[in-house]
C-alpha cells in the first residue's frame, strides 16, 4: 500500500552503533511488564549520555529503592504531574551550563501523560521543548493498583470501574492532542515490533524539540492477562488495529507503519480478564470503535 | 582608583520588586520559570528585560502554571544551574507539593514571594497568610521592610542557600513594598561576584556519574534524610549571620535575624514583621517620647525562627503585643503561635505575657494609630483575654444590605 512507509533496522546483538544497556537485573518490574523491553531499547539506541525524568509512576518503583538504581543513567525523580515541566528545567539548566550532547527523556506512564501532567506537557509542546517525551501507555493508574484513566479503552474493569459498570468513555487520543500543537514529531510504538521502535527512537534522537512517543505497554497485573503473553499481545493490538503504529511530523504528516491484515479486536480482548465481563454487544461496541478510529487515522494518512 | 569595584556603584530609584530582579540579575542566575500574578509581575518583567541583555548563558523560561514554574527550577537546580521564581499568594500555595520537594531535594532555589492576601475573595493587597502557611515546607524564610533590603537579601539568600543547600523565600509585602520607589544602591557585578562566586553544586545530574535523585526509599532511610533536613535548617540562622557580617564588610549594610529597636529597659515589646514593623517603629519613638517603656523586636528571619536571638531580646519584658498579618485558624495569628512557643521554656517569672492582635489583613492599612490602639490594649488588660483581637474589625461598614442576603427557599 502506498500510504505505508518507514523501513526496519535489522536488530542485532552487538551491532555497530548499538549502546551497550546499562538496566540491571533485580529491577522491580512485575513479570511481564511490557515497560522493560522497551528501557533497555531506550539505552541501546540513545546511549549512555541520556537522563531519565522519572515522575511518579510503575517506573519510580521499578528502578529500586534507596540506595539502589536498576537504571545505570542519571535519573530524576519528579512530582506526578511535572514529568514535562521538570524535563524542560534539566534542558534549560544543562544548556545554561554548555551541555548540549546530553539526551533528556521524560519516562512517564499513561496518568503521569493523559491525565495530571496534560497541562505541562502541553506547555512543553507549545515551548518545543527539546524533550524526548517516552509515554509507556498500560492504560490505567497500574502503580496505584489498576484504576481507571483516561487512556483506559472503553468497556474495560479497573478497580474504579468494577465489572458490572465497565468504563463507558472512549480513550483520549493523544496523538491528535499532540498533533493539534504541531510539535516535530509524534510515533506510537509497540513492543512487539522493536525493529519498528528502534528506528523511531533512532529519528527521535536525531531531531531536536519535543518528540514524544507514545509506546503501548502489556501490563499483566493490570490487564488481568498471562505474563507470557506480553509480546502477543502487543501484537494483537496491532493486528487488531486497536493501536495502530504510525508517526506524525510537524503535526501534518501522518505516516502509517504497519498495515497487517486485520484480525477481529476480539482476538485481542479475550486474552484479557480486564475485558473478561463484556457482553457481545459491547464486544461490537468495541469493534465498531476500533474500525472509526481506524478510517480516521487513514483519512489522515492519506491526505499527506 | 579608577578600577575601585565600590566605585561602579550605583544608585536608582527602584521599587521593591525592581529590587528583586536586580538582585537576580546580579546573582547571574542561569535559569528564571516565570508565571505571572499581581503583584508579582514586575518583578519577572524587570528580569526579563535585564536578562535579555546578559553576556552569560541564561535561560528564561514562560511555563503555564507557577507548579510547573517550580518544577522547572528544581530540574534545572538538580542539573547544576542557579534557578530564580517569583510569585504571590495562589501561585505559592499552588506551589505547595514543589516546595516540600526543593526543600527535601536540597536543592538552593530562590524564590521571591510578594506577600498577598489569600481567596475568596479575590484580594491582590498585603497580607502574610501565604507564606506563613508555608512554613513547614523547609524553605528558609525571610522578611524585608525596604527594597535596599529586597536587594541584598535576595543575594545573600543565594550564598546561603548554596551553603546550607537549602531553599529560600524572599519576602517582601503586596505594594506597600512591590510597588514603592525608593533610593537603592546597586552593587557593582564585580563586588557581587566576589561576594556571591559561581555556584558550585555539591550533586548533580551527571552522565559520566549517574545516581538517582529522589526514588523510592524506606522507613529509616527516609527518617535520616528528614533529619538531616533539620540540621541544615539549624545551620542556617550562624549562617546567616557569618554571611551577613561579610555582606557589611563589602557593602556597609548589615541585617540580622531578629531586629531590636529601643528594646533597652522595655517592659513591653511590639513584635512585629515586614511594612508592620516599619509602621511601629514610628509608634515606639511616639510613646517612648511620652515616657512608654517600650520598644520593637522585628522578625527578619521566620524559618528557621530565631527563638533565641528573640528571648534574648526580650529579657525583662513583662507584656508582648504581637501583630500578625496571618491566622491559623482554630487557634490565633501564626507569629503569636511562634513566639508562645519561644517563651513557653522560661520560667512562669521569666516569661511576658503575649497578646495577639490581628492588623492589616488583604491591604488593610496598619496605622499607627491601629498600633496604638494595640499597646493601649495591652496595657490595660490584666490578662490576654480574649487571646487575639481583631483590630478594627469595623464589621458594620461590611455588613450587607438585607436585600443581599440570600434566604432559604421555601418548598
Amino acid at each position: 500500500m502506498n500510504h505505508l512507509q518507514g523501513g526496519f533496522l535489522p536488530h542485532r546483538d552487538g551491532e555497530a552503533g548499538a549502546h551497550k544497556e546499562t538496566l540491571s537485573p533485580g529491577h522491580l518490574a512485575c513479570a511481564g511488564c511490557g515497560l522493560m523491553p522497551a528501557v533497555k531499547l531506550l539505552q541501546q539506541v540513545l546511549g549512555p549520555r541520556t537522563i531519565f525524568v522519572v515522575p511518579a509512576c510503575c517506573y519510580s518503583v521499578i528502578d529500586g529503592a534507596y540506595p539502589s538504581s536498576a537504571t545505570g543513567m542519571p535519573v530524576m525523580h519528579c512530582a506526578f504531574e511535572t514529568a514535562a515541566s521538570s524535563a524542560s528545567g534539566v534542558r534549560a539548566g544543562l544548556e545554561t551550563l554548555g551541555i548540549r550532547d546530553v539526551t533528556v527523556v521524560a519516562l512517564a506512564g499513561d496518568g503521569g501523560t493523559f491525565d495530571i501532567g496534560l497541562q505541562a506537557l502541553s506547555s512543553a509542546a507549545e515551548r518545543n521543548e527539546d524533550i524526548l517525551y517516552f509515554c509507556y501507555d498500560n492504560e490505567a493508574y497500574m502503580n496505584t493498583g489498576i484504576q481507571r484513566s483516561s487512556a483506559t479503552p472503553r468497556f474495560s474493569w479497573t478497580t474504579t470501574t468494577p465489572e458490572a459498570i465497565p468504563k463507558a468513555e472512549r480513550k483520549k487520543d493523544l496523538g491528535a492532542i499532540l498533533a493539534a500543537h504541531r510539535i516535530p514529531y509524534f510515533a506510537t510504538a509497540s513492543l512487539a515490533y522493536p525493529e519498528d521502535l528502534r528506528r523511531k527512537l533512532k529519528t527521535a534522537k536525531e531531531m531536536k524539540g519535543l518528540r514524544v512517543i507514545h509506546y503501548f505497554c502489556p501490563c499483566p497485573t493490570g490487564w488481568k492477562s498471562d505474563p507470557r503473553h506480553m509480546v502477543r499481545l502487543a501484537r494483537l493490538a496491532v493486528e487488531s488495529r486497536v493501536f495502530p503504529l504510525h508517526e506524525v511530523f510537524e503535526g501534518e504528516c501522518w505516516v502509517l507503519n504497519m498495515d497487517p491484515q486485520p484480525v477481529p479486536a476480539g482476538k485481542y480482548l479475550e486474552l484479557q480478564g480486564r475485558f473478561g465481563g463484556r457482553t457481545p454487544d459491547q464486544e461490537a461496541a468495541i469493534q465498531k470503535e476500533v474500525d472509526e478510529n481506524w478510517k480516521r487515522l487513514m483519512r489522515k494518512v492519506k491526505a499527506c | 582608583m579608577p578600577n575601585d569595584p565600590k566605585k561602579r556603584r550605583s544608585s536608582r530609584i527602584l521599587t521593591g520588586n525592581q529590587a528583586a530582579a536586580w538582585a537576580a540579575y546580579l546573582a547571574r542566575v542561569q535559569v528564571v520559570s516565570a508565571y505571572p500574578i499581581t503583584p508579582q509581575t514586575s518583578i519577572v518583567e524587570t528580569l526579563a528585560e535585564l536578562l535579555s541583555r546578559a553576556p552569560w548563558p541564561h535561560r528564561f523560561i514562560n511555563l503555564e502554571s507557577e507548579h510547573s514554574a517550580m518544577a522547572s527550577c528544581i530540574g534545572a537546580s538538580l542539573a547544576g544551574a542557579r534557578v530564580f521564581t517569583a510569585t504571590s499568594s495562589q501561585g505559592l500555595l499552588l506551589m505547595h507539593e514543589l516546595l516540600h520537594w526543593a526543600s527535601g531535594a536540597r536543592l538552593p532555589v530562590v524564590l521571591v514571594n510578594v506577600n498577598r492576601a489569600v481567596a475568596p475573595g479575590w484580594n491582590i493587597w498585603a497580607d502574610q497568610q501565604d507564606s506563613l502557611s508555608q512554613r513547614d515546607t523547609g524553605f528558609v524564610q525571610i522578611y524585608c521592610e525596604t527594597a535596599q533590603e529586597v536587594l541584598d537579601s535576595v543575594i545573600i539568600a543565594y550564598r546561603l542557600a548554596e551553603d546550607v543547600q537549602l531553599p529560600v523565600m524572599v519576602n517582601l509585602d503586596a505594594f506597600f513594598l512591590s510597588h514603592t520607589a525608593e533610593p537603592v544602591e546597586i552593587p557593582s557585578p564585580e563586588e557581587v561576584e566576589g561576594f556571591l562566586p559561581a555556584r558550585k553544586p555539591v550533586f548533580r545530574l551527571e552522565v559520566e556519574r549517574p545516581r538517582a535523585f529522589g526514588g523510592l526509599i524506606g522507613p529509616e532511610g527516609y527518617q535520616r534524610i528528614r533529619e538531616d533536613l533539620a540540621r541544615a535548617m539549624d545551620s542556617v540562622l550562624p549562617r546567616m549571620d557569618t554571611i551577613g557580617k561579610g555582606w557589611e564588610l563589602s557593602f556597609g549594610r548589615s541585617y540580622s535575624n531578629v531586629e531590636p529597636y529601643r528594646m533597652q529597659d522595655a517592659q513591653l515589646a511590639l513584635v512585629a514583621s515586614s511594612s508592620v514593623a516599619a509602621n511601629s517603629r514610628g509608634v515606639v519613638d511616639d510613646l517612648r517620647s511620652r515616657g512608654v517603656a517600650i520598644g520593637l523586636v522585628r522578625i527578619r528571619t521566620f524559618r528557621p525562627f530565631p527563638k533565641e536571638e528573640i528571648l534574648r531580646s526580650l529579657r525583662g519584658v513583662r507584656r508582648v503585643a504581637i501583630l500578625d498579618r496571618g491566622f491559623s485558624w482554630g487557634r490565633c495569628g501564626i507569629l503569636h503561635q511562634e513566639m508562645q512557643s519561644a517563651l513557653y521554656g522560661l520560667a512562669e517569672v521569666d516569661r511576658p505575657k503575649t497578646y495577639g492582635y490581628i492588623i492589616g489583613l488583604g491591604g488593610r492599612d496598619a496605622t499607627p494609630e491601629l498600633i496604638q490602639e494595640a499597646v493601649q490594649q495591652t496595657l490595660h488588660r490584666e490578662n490576654p483575654e480574649p487571646e487575639t483581637v481583631w483590630l478594627n474589625a469595623n464589621r458594620q461598614a461590611y455588613e450587607p444590605p438585607p436585600r443581599w442576603v440570600s434566604t432559604p427557599s421555601r418548598r
